[in-house]
């Protein structure tokens, strides 16, 4: 046999990958090979593969059960990680956390986004001592990360488990996708929750997709199949630079999608009234444009990326549908994350605002909703991109501070007429002013009172009186906002601030 | 079965729908005041009301059941 054949045959076997029982194990839940998820991220395939003889002596562990390289994402190179996990369930011995740390540091020099394709079931325990504790073990995997973290983009697919350690894998991801089912996070198995802490619960319930797409707010984006995980980063990072040092390409614009209601109809008259602020956003961003992040986690915040004539914003939307759109613990991190994310990537922000205020009582208070809160107002605040704030119906006490109120530098404060701005609501407002003298008054004498009090209140707080102070920028008519936004964002591209000079703030987290 | 539980603290403003009504996914089954908003809650699957939960007035607090559909 000639070296070449013997070369050609070793690659072939690699690129089989596990054994065949593993490939039919994995095709039974709906789990694709890792080269063939490679085949569907990338434009044609991968440019090139790094440190694929990785354990080749041992003949068992193709590439370590990691296939690391670069590829084209939209024309543009980006480093993929991506677990085998038909080689021992995708686990990590010493050469597949070498091979792991030195894409990252590629990404790093390159400073091209980072993929990875997690499907892994964490350490082997039998390798331990060579890939845990050390200086290039597993630990400086996550060091990387953060050291990577808002210098590239950094896009998790979950496919398949995430396990223990392996799981800040995804935690240090700018966003992380879940395929319903298969995927799953957890630091502690079931089976190991019921050994060390008697607890009896299902692998589903305590780290699956749904689970933190939803509840624990850990993953960001829930879909059915890999194909569809596959289809949303290509989308996703079409809206990213490559680096920080970038800004986000502008493509061709596209009009609206056209309604038969105007914004001005999806108003209600009833200030109290929910309405879907997803019919507002559809009305003023390119058809098709809304790439949603969080859809399911603390709906009454709406966050997402969209274009408005070609170019990319950042959408930090109350959802008047949903809980009223009060801010609670975990829409208030929602928001800083995405306003971070947002703002490392030169993605200028909008912000509507129609926002009753903060959520109060108890449970909210116990939850530390103040810290939550501080770190929605620190993330909004620092901000440097152009930043336009939109008050649509009511921005009432800190919820106009959260939707970068004037006071935060956004670039203009529009109000649409049908804006209030005020420490609270009219109804509140007079209880709280009137409360003893609405407590004398008879029955009949009540309601008169009261209505002739709040009226007098809505005049006080009129928009054309806040804008005469110059306290907002603009009163726009809702049916010309999306032209408005269009030719303020094109001016405020010119924008470039420092925030301040320090090392690093305090984040209140 | 489905438990219909309130998303956030506040007073039972209306009720609008009967015991023994059937229901579809996103249909309302009692509108919350809260934070001087109505706020809706809606079943997240079809099926029956089997039981409600509340009456008008009541306070509720986040969690709370406040209605069970039965598919």
């Amino acid at each position: 046999m000639s070296y070449i054949d013997d070369l050609e045959q070793r690659i072939a076997k690699i690129e089989e990958g596990g054994s065949e029982k593993y490939h039919q194990k994995n095709e039974a839940k709906g789990k694709l090979f890792v080269r063939k998820r490679l085949e569907l991220m990338f434009d044609n395939g991968m440019d090139i593969e790094d440190a694929f003889f990785a354990n080749c002596i041992d003949g068992s562990l193709p590439s370590d059960g990691v296939v690391t390289g670069i590829g084209k994402v939209n024309g543009q190179d980006v480093a993929v990680m991506a677990n085998d996990s038909t080689v021992k369930a995708g686990s990590w011995g010493k050469r597949t956390v070498e091979k792991i740390l030195r894409i990252l540091e590629t990404a790093e020099k390159l400073e091209i986004p980072m993929i990875y394709l997690v499907d892994s079931a964490g350490a082997r325990i039998t390798d331990q001592i060579e890939m845990f504790p050390g200086r290039r073990g597993a630990g400086r995997i996550f060091h990387n990360q953060i050291k990577l973290s808002g210098r590239v983009p950094q896009v998790c697919l979950l496919f398949g488990p995430s396990a223990a350690g392996g799981a800040y894998i995804p935690a240090f991801c700018d966003i992380v996708i879940m395929v319903e089912g298969n995927a799953s996070m957890y630091l502690g198995s079931p089976r190991m929750a019921e050994k060390v802490i008697g607890e009896k619960v299902s692998l589903e319930e305590m780290g699956g997709a749904k689970m933190h797409a939803s509840v624990s707010g850990v993953g960001d984006v829930l879909v059915k199949t890999e194909e569809a995980a596959i289809d949303y980063t290509r989308n996703y990072l079409n809206y990213f630079p490559a680096s920080f040092r970038e800004k986000p390409k502008t493509i061709q614009a596209k009009e609206a999608k056209s309604f038969e209601k105007s914004i001005t109809d999806l108003i209600p008259e009833n200030d109290n009234a929910p309405f879907n602020m997803h019919d507002l956003i559809q009305q003023i961003i390119d058809e098709d444009s809304f790439c949603e992040v969080k859809k399911k986690f603390a709906k009454e915040l709406i966050t997402g990326l969209a274009r408005i004539d070609g170019r990319p914003v950042g959408i930090i939307a109350n959802q008047p549908k949903m809980k009223g759109g009060v801010l609670f613990p975990d829409s208030a991190d929602k928001a800083a994350k995405f306003i971070q994310l947002c703002d490392a990537f030169n993605i200028p922000l909008l912000f509507l605002a129609d926002i009753p205020g903060f959520m109060i009582g108890t449970k909210v208070e116990q939850a530390g909703i103040i810290r939550h809160g501080a770190k929605m107002l620190a993330a909004m605040s620092e901000a440097t991109v152009p930043k336009i704030s939109v008050v649509v119906r009511k921005a009432y006490g800190a919820g106009l501070y959260a939707m970068a109120g004037p006071a935060f530098e956004p670039d203009c404060c529009i109000a649409l007429p049908t804006a209030k701005i005020a420490v609270m609501g009219p109804e509140a407002a007079v209880n709280a002013v009137y409360a003893n003298k609405i407590a004398e008054l008879s029955e009949d004498e009540r309601a008169a009172f009261i209505k002739e009090k709040q009226e007098e209140y809505k005049e006080n707080i009129d928009i054309y009186r806040l804008a005469s102070e110059l306290v907002i920028d603009a009163v726009v008519n809702p049916d010309k906002l999306r032209e408005e936004l269009s030719r303020r964002f094109t001016i405020y591209e010119a924008k470039h601030v420092t925030f301040t000079e320090r090392k690093h703030g305090v984040y209140p987290v | 079965m489905e438990e219909v539980k309130a998303t956030m603290a506040g007073n039972v403003w209306k009720i609008v729908v009967k015991e023994g009504e059937q229901v579809e996914e996103d249909q309302d089954i009692v509108i919350l005041e809260s934070m001087k908003m109505e706020i809706p809650i809606a079943a997240e699957e079809d099926g029956t009301v089997k039981e409600l939960k509340v009456t008008e007035g009541d306070f509720v607090n986040e969690g709370d059941v406040i209605a069970i559909i039965e598919s």
